[in-house]
């Protein structure tokens, strides 16, 4: 069963990688972005982390529903609300219960994931976050370490696509040969969440 | 309908100095439409170039006059950090993200609401930029 300590530790270790991988983020945004991804997602992520530190929310939904409201208000771009909606929706889908199964969990991911999809307008071979998200939700099943490896793999996938969301899509052709900047942030999330279950 | 009555308006863009002078603009080019509440919501909180999220609902609730709230943006984290407000209920009842050009988008939206139009007659106006060709 997983509770609202494993949820802020996931926050938690997600902050830590965020913070340590920031300015590849900005690099890899560099290229096809606005160069402002590493240090908008360690600044969204710390001002999760500093929340958490103070207090942590009772239940697993409320950790998340947190630390989505967090992200859409620090963050400062688009992967602001977009991550945050992937975290509150989550959060909701969750309820309001003391623990929660890893099939509960998995479930509730994909209704984040769906919930990313449909705020962004973005579907699976766009070259956004959600190339990395849906497969890591697929193999969610299979456990942790599965989505951990189908997030990483789904993030370096996305180097021959053409990006058809975002600042990149105006880049056109000129995308193709980059890892995308949100699949890769998102594979960074996952793998938190691989690390944090491992303990 | 009273002054107080009309509809407010809220625009967002990545940088403070486009939502600020857009806003001047469309109040100017509306003329006499002091009536019409309208709020920049530009860049981020500390002065650089993207999206506020307390920018956004801080101007939201200034212009709010009880007849709701058109919001229009410029791009990308703009349009996704309304719409994510939105979805989180953080903007005031009867606020809507209206579909149009942002310039040109703003002057229809303040001059529509200066002659006391509703909420559904300021987002149609803002919409219908979007036909307005220039050659």
């Amino acid at each position: 069963m997983l509770d609202a300590d494993f949820f802020r530790r996931w926050m938690t270790a997600t902050a830590a990688s965020v913070d340590r991988e920031a300015e590849r983020l900005t690099a890899l945004d560099a290229a096809i972005g606005d160069a402002d991804h590493g240090s908008n997602m360690r600044r969204g992520f710390a001002a999760v982390q500093a929340e958490l530190d103070k207090e942590t929310p009772g239940t697993p939904g409320a950790v998340l529903m947190l630390a989505g409201r967090l992200l859409i208000s620090t963050v400062g771009g688009a992967s602001g609300p977009l991550y945050g909606t992937l975290l509150r929706r989550t959060g909701k889908a969750l309820g309001e219960v003391p623990e929660v199964t890893e099939a509960q969990f998995a479930e509730a991911l994909r209704t984040g994931v769906q919930g990313v999809m449909k705020l962004g307008g973005a579907a699976a071979g766009d070259k956004t976050m959600v190339d990395a998200l849906l497969p890591a939700v697929d193999a969610l099943g299979d456990g942790f370490a599965a989505a951990r490896t189908a997030a990483e793999q789904g993030a370096e996938a996305t180097v021959p696509l053409l990006a058809r969301r975002g600042r990149a899509s105006y880049l056109g052709e000129r995308s193709i040969g980059h890892q995308d900047p949100g699949a890769t942030s998102s594979a960074l999330l996952v793998a938190a969440l691989a690390e944090t279950a491992e303990g | 309908m009273s002054e107080e009555k009309r509809v407010g308006i809220v625009l967002v863009s990545h940088s403070a100095e486009v939502a600020a002078a857009v806003a001047a603009l469309a109040k100017g080019l509306a003329g006499g439409a002091d009536s019409v509440a309208v709020a920049p919501a530009g860049g981020t909180e500390g002065g650089g170039l993207g999206t506020s999220a307390e920018l956004i609902s801080a101007a939201a609730a200034s212009v709010d006059r009880g007849a709701g709230v058109a919001v229009l943006t410029d791009l990308g984290s703009a349009v996704l950090t309304v719409k994510a407000l939105l979805a989180e209920d953080e903007l005031p009842d009867d606020t809507r993200l209206v579909d149009a050009p942002f310039l040109e988008g703003a002057v229809a939206a303040v001059v529509t609401a200066s002659t006391g139009a509703d909420l559904a007659a300021v987002e149609a106006a803002a919409t219908e930029a979007y036909d307005y060709r220039k050659v």
